[in-house]
């Protein structure tokens, strides 16, 4: 008995102008940002003025849409036209647009300190070395700065609807998880001890806490050397000045990707690994009280002829065979026997995660012989998407 | 030590890499139980938390604790190790300044939660330091324990960066305890035992993600090994008829013959309909395996060793790894 998904109205979310946001995610390799882009495109030819965050592209599919540089500005996409698609469906005369823009993760972490903290305060800030690591190499930086971003652009009020994609995190998970646990180190107990000789001035108000200061403070000079200490103490000191904006941003930004005008997109392909993330994400995203559009399975593969069975096909080559005639036949039909299996492989993988999550929608791509190196590409993809 | 010649004989550190999607952690799994097999011992070490080892052998989540997961051909243990920072970091606390008690009041205080997760470049020198510690342990009678460690490291587009703990640290410390520890690691990390291999599939973007990787790895001085072609598919027909569909002359009336005489298709109408639906087919795996050459041949420049990897038919499960382990032992790579 074979399990049916509903199916994932693409158009019907793109149409929509109530969604704002669209969030594509699921684990490295599985065409996060392919799928974002050709959202993108397709929401923008069907008359939608959209911008596409993306993070860390390959490179020619940021070529694709005309990006060169990781600058943070959004460039508009050229070639982008109103879009008749194979059912003829139009948006009338609407001329939609669409940007794209490649995430600087460090320059959107120096503003949000330039936006928050005094000259001086940023000053010693932004030369910190600790600062500097922090915001070009700390693994959750990249998420947390996206997520700013994503803000950014909403609360700019310029386009009417934002896709981002995900960065390839370790885990698919760690993008909504980054700002909480930037926010818990703000937070935290070893941030207070680390600030209390400062705020004291010397005179311990707190006996207690100097006291736990004291051991902690010399364990650390033992393992981690006194300048590397100190280092700490200054950043975190000056950070303290925007310490509220952080928390408060990172609070907006969870709110909105709560709202209904935000459509989380989990994309896998289908394979174990993939599904099971793309599982894992699903359920993260209803614990979280995230919306939830649908999954799209990328790179399906199937055969233009179903009704012929791998197991029928595979005896009719050995028959073919043992009688030494019509090689061509016999060698075309085991291809054929391989490629079912492989159809069956993968549709049982998307059963496994119909029968967990019997309610998602979810969208097909088939497997392309080649990757997408430009707009025609991208808009095929879409039209697969919605198809 | 075995008496065959493989390719990598000398290197104990394997640090298995690849694009997302590679199967990475199968060809890590694999290479463990190829490099285990005839009576060796060999630890297969996780990094990045994700239980993937687990998932791949079909077992319950890894505790932190080197544990036997699997016996190889001919008799060899693969050991396995899931590294958490947090506990990698109380370790390093015990054993190079005796603080395991210290270790718990910190992890209250969530000093460890910051070291492991905030300061930039320590998880890293953690997880590198705990593998290039078991790469050196001896057993009292002064022998290797581990004959090979193989690591199951993050993907292409971070791994020079993970393995090139000095520089990582560098923001953190230029002097100090964490340094020198660094460049400990980084004394393993960088020689000649040590060997950083890539996963690839014949597609585009984890070719060019692996010349990327390999590029990085040169510049930065860390040793390069070989290239792991993973999920490869057989070509399944001749030259001439890949050749045919590619130009849209696959004899379709004589596959229609064909068809009809291994009694698959009703009429000649049906025939003829599902001759033109496997023609279709044909050209589409045409066309892939002409993609496929070129890939080979771009993974070819970086002239590195390379191994194919089957694509396994029922997906990675247990017997896949044990059929990827023999393929990998008979092109010589363990």
């Amino acid at each position: 008995m074979s399990k049916i998904a509903p199916v994932l109205d693409i158009d019907a979310i793109l149409d929509d102008e109530n969604t704002r946001i669209i969030v594509c995610c699921g684990s490295g390799g599985v065409g996060k940002t392919t799928t974002a882009a050709a959202l993108g495109l397709r929401a923008a030819e069907r008359g939608r003025s959209v911008v596409v965050l993306t993070v860390d592209p390959a490179k020619r599919l940021a070529q694709s849409m005309g990006l060169t540089e990781l600058d943070n500005i959004p460039r508009r996409v050229k070639g982008v036209g109103s879009h008749r698609d194979s059912r003829g469906d139009s948006r009338g005369g609407s001329q939609g647009e669409l940007h794209a823009m490649m995430l600087d993760m460090k320059r959107t972490f120096d503003e949000i300190i330039e936006a928050h903290a005094d000259p001086e305060r940023a000053r010693q800030i932004l030369t910190n070395p600790f600062y500097q690591s922090l915001s070009s190499s700390f693994s959750g930086t990249q998420e947390y700065m996206a997520m700013e971003k994503l803000g950014q652009l909403r609360r700019s009020g310029d386009w009417d609807l934002i896709i981002v994609d995900t960065p390839p995190s370790r885990s698919a998970l760690d993008f909504l998880d980054a700002p909480e646990r930037l926010g818990r180190f703000l937070d935290g107990r070893l941030i207070r001890i680390l600030m209390a000789p400062a705020k004291v001035g010397g005179r311990s108000a707190f006996k207690l806490l100097n006291a736990g200061f004291g051991i902690v403070a010399g364990a650390l000079t033992k393992v981690l050397g006194a300048q590397v200490l100190k280092d700490i103490q200054m950043f975190v000191s000056a950070l303290d000045a925007v310490f509220g904006g952080f928390r408060q941003r990172a609070e907006q930004t969870y709110k909105l990707l709560q709202a209904p005008g935000t459509a989380f997109v989990v994309v896998a392909t289908p394979e174990r690994d993939a599904i099971r993330e793309a599982s894992y994400f699903v359920e993260r995203l209803a614990e979280e009280r995230m919306p939830l559009a649908g999954l799209v399975i990328n790179r399906l593969h199937r055969s233009p002829a179903p009704a012929l069975s791998a197991a029928r096909s595979t005896a009719a080559a050995e028959d073919l065979e043992s009688r030494g005639e019509h090689e061509l036949a016999s060698a075309v039909l085991r291809l054929h026997a391989g490629r079912m299996q492989l159809a069956a492989r993968e549709q049982r993988e998307q059963e496994h995660f119909t029968s967990a999550h019997p309610t998602v929608p979810i969208a097909h791509v088939p497997a392309m012989a080649e990757d997408v190196h430009d707009l025609d590409g991208l808009r095929e993809i879409g039209e697969l998407l919605a198809s | 030590m075995s008496s065959r010649d493989t390719d990598w004989d000398g290197v104990r550190l394997h640090v298995v890499t690849g694009k997302g999607g590679t199967g990475k952690t199968t060809v890590a799994a694999s290479l463990a139980l190829a490099l285990a097999a005839g009576g060796r011992k060999v630890l297969l070490v996780e990094v990045e938390g994700r239980q993937g080892i687990a998932q791949v052998f079909d077992l319950p989540p890894l505790p932190y604790e080197e544990r036997k997961i699997a016996v190889a051909p001919g008799g060899g243990d693969v050991y396995a190790l899931a590294i958490d920072p947090e506990e990698a970091m109380l370790d390093y606390l015990e054993m190079f300044y005796g603080l395991k008690r210290m270790g718990k009041a910190l992890t209250r205080m969530g000093v460890v939660d910051f070291a492991t997760t905030i300061a930039p470049g320590l998880r890293d020198v953690l997880v590198t330091g705990k593998t290039s510690e078991a790469v050196r342990r001896r057993d009292k009678a002064g022998r290797r324990v581990y004959d090979a460690i193989v690591m199951d490291a993050p993907p292409t587009g971070r791994i020079t960066r993970f393995l090139n703990v000095t520089q990582e640290v560098a923001g953190l410390a230029r002097v100090g305890p964490v340094k020198n520890h660094a460049d400990l690691v980084r004394g393993v990390v960088a020689s000649p035992e040590t060997a950083v291999h890539f996963v690839s599939l014949l597609e585009e973007m984890p070719v060019q993600e692996t010349l990327d990787g390999i590029a990085e790895l040169h510049a930065a001085e860390l040793p390069v090994g070989g290239i792991f072609i993973n999920m490869v598919r057989p070509i399944g027909l001749p030259k001439d008829v890949l050749d045919a569909a590619l130009k849209n002359h696959l004899d379709q009336a004589e596959l229609a013959l064909g068809l009809k005489a291994a009694g698959v298709v009703g009429g000649p109408d049906d025939a003829s309909a599902i001759a033109q639906a496997l023609a279709e087919e044909v050209t589409d795996h045409a066309h892939r395996m002409r993609l496929e050459k070129r890939e080979r041949a771009s993974l070819a420049k970086a002239g590195r060793p390379r191994y194919e990897l089957p694509l396994l038919a029922d997906g990675a499960d247990l017997a896949g790894l044990y059929e990827l382990a023999e393929a990998i032992r008979a092109q010589g790579a363990a």
